[in-house]
């Protein structure tokens, strides 16, 4: 089973239902896909045991060969290649690696290299199969980190992906292909709102869901309205309180001191198991 | 006319709320949301919108299936996955680049426009509003941030503004890149949790790369004070200044929640302190 924590909303403790989620399972895999700042591995203190580059093809252009005809700029929906009084400029942080300069180009100028954006890195933790991405200072797109990092999904045991924040192309990159998704939420307008954004964009991928409500207790009960509304499962709710904030603050686990919750997460986990399996049948 | 950004790296730190306080101190300000992903301002600002605008983030392939002979150039031209082998276009793959328009004998294929979202300018009680609405699963969150930040400059001009206020998105890609490019300085909003300073170390290496300058705020103080004298001392190895403190308190979401700005909440010990941070702001802003 591939279950994505995704949030709209930042902060809202996609990385602590994550990382408590796979430490109540025996065997699982957890996948940290927020590339931009990945926290996971604060938690499960893996031993990093393999990291291997990612990389992305951008144009190279021979200016022996070129005849500055501009066809490549002309082409390029993403800016990436400048057509200046200097000659072709490459701006590959803009490059989307379509390939098309290279077709376009009339005299087989434009050749392929690989750049690195990133890294994609393993280890084990107890029953743990950990992996993370970390996208470098200066790049700007995560989604070929995610997919590398997506590579790695094991169809023999469970997957626990954590989604980065947002509802824009990495968290789609990201919960594509999910069996189910847990949405976290805080009990907040702000809360709310990113909620809501965030159960659209799954209805339209059809990915079956359901709602975390963390820090429950700090705003008001709009979510909970919502949610009996809409007919989505409210799955947990992790009342506000001091001592797992502090936790969280170290870089530590809450379920080991509050054996109720993990008690609650491991029958959410088979609640959305059962889910899954009437759907399977059904289909 | 300065630009200021509040940005953090990791979500959650308060970005919004502090924007918000700023925002109802601010003399003379344009507030400019660049969190297009997850947008909050209007939530406590009630805007009245004044212009809608469609954002066009990109294109999308679109296929007439009676010109199409199914040779499979698209498909096999493709490097996005975005053609499947039914010669089917999958919207939320395709990036817009154009390959499959060209590569098709048959000019069975067109490009058209795609509308990715929204952007808005809006009246609120604390001045004027830019933001904007970024359909979900859209690939352009970067160049939305851009349209964002010029309307408010192109506002700020036409008011004669002395001051945009933008509310970042969390992460270190393309739409935080976007939102700090060109800005005079970063505010990062931080808390003291191992995530949120691992998060912080790298949002402040993006800051560096682009040379951008920024100062530290430390949100929810109390919750662990070594990590706070961490922050603080790792700003300080890295000529980082420290504009303020701030401790957990509860009314920052009772402010959300009754939708008004911790200044317009009556004085506390907490809201004097924001003003302390804002004072600090504005000077370092000057220079």
């Amino acid at each position: 089973m591939i279950l994505s924590i995704a949030s709209g909303k930042g902060g809202t403790g996609k990385t602590t239902v994550s990382v408590n989620l796979a430490l109540s399972l025996d065997r699982v895999q957890l996948i940290d896909c927020d590339v931009e700042e990945p926290n996971d591995n604060i938690f499960i203190k893996a031993r990093i045991e393999n990291t291997q580059d990612v990389n992305v093809e951008i144009p190279e252009i021979d200016y022996e060969k070129c005849l500055n005809c501009g066809k490549c700029a002309d082409f390029c929906n993403f800016n990436a290649i400048i057509d200046l009084p200097s000659g072709i400029k490459v701006f590959s942080g803009l490059c989307h690696s379509c390939g098309g300069c290279a077709l376009v180009c009339p005299n087989e100028a434009i050749s392929w290299k690989d750049k690195k954006i990133g890294i994609i890195r393993s280890g084990t933790s107890g029953g743990i199969s950990f992996f993370e991405g970390i996208l470098d200072i200066g790049e700007v797109r995560p989604t070929p980190i995610i997919k590398a990092l997506k590579y790695q999904i094991r169809s023999d045991i469970d997957t626990i992906l954590d989604c980065p924040p947002g509802t824009s192309c990495s968290f789609l990159e990201t919960v594509n292909g999910s069996d189910f998704c847990i949405l976290v939420t805080e009990p907040t307008p702000f809360g709310f709102n990113d909620l809501k954004i965030a159960v659209e964009a799954l209805k339209e991928m059809r990915i079956p869901f359901g709602v975390i409500i963390n820090r429950d207790g700090i705003g008001d009960d709009e979510i909970e309205l919502f949610c009996k509304h809409e007919m989505i499962p409210i799955l947990l709710k992790i009342p506000y309180n001091e001592d797992i904030a502090k936790l969280y603050s170290k870089g530590e686990v809450f379920i080991d001191y509050f054996p109720e919750i993990r008690g609650q997460i491991v029958s959410m986990l088979n609640n959305i198991r059962g889910r899954k399996n009437e759907a399977d049948c059904s289909s | 006319m300065k630009q200021i950004a509040v940005v953090s790296g990791k979500g959650g730190t308060g970005k919004s709320s502090l924007v918000l306080a700023f925002a109802s101190l601010a003399k003379n300000a344009v507030i400019a949301d660049c969190d297009v992903d997850a947008s909050n301002l209007h939530i406590i600002l009630n805007p009245t919108i004044l212009k809608t605008k469609e954002f066009i983030g990109s294109q999308i392939a679109h296929i007439e299936k009676n010109k199409c002979t199914t040779c499979l150039a698209c498909y096999l031209g493709c490097k996005f996955g975005a053609i499947t082998k039914d010669i089917e276009i999958v919207e939320s793959l395709c990036e817009g680049c154009g390959v499959c328009h060209f590569l098709c004998p048959s000019k069975a294929i067109t490009m058209i426009d795609k509308i990715s979202g929204y952007t808005y300018i809006s009246k609120t009680r604390l001045g004027i509003l830019v933001h904007a609405f970024l359909k979900s699963g859209a690939q352009s969150s970067g160049k939305l941030v851009n349209e964002v930040r010029k309307n408010a400059i192109e506002i700020s001009i036409e008011d004669n503004k002395d001051l945009i206020l933008i509310d970042g998105p969390p992460g270190i890609g393309c739409p935080v890149i976007s939102t700090i490019t060109g800005i005079n300085l970063a505010i990062i909003v931080t808390e003291p949790t191992f995530s949120a300073i691992h998060d912080l170390e790298r949002v402040l290496e993006v800051n560096r790369h682009f040379g951008i300058k920024s100062v530290v705020c430390i949100n929810k103080s109390d919750i662990n004070i070594k990590n706070t004298s961490n922050i603080k001392e790792y700003c300080n190895r890295n000529n980082t200044l420290m504009i303020g403190e701030l401790p957990y308190n509860p009314i920052v979401n009772s402010a959300i929640v009754s939708r008004k700005t911790l200044i317009e909440l009556p004085d506390s010990p907490f809201s004097l302190k924001i003003i302390e941070i804002w004072e600090k702001i504005m000077e370092v802003i000057k220079d």
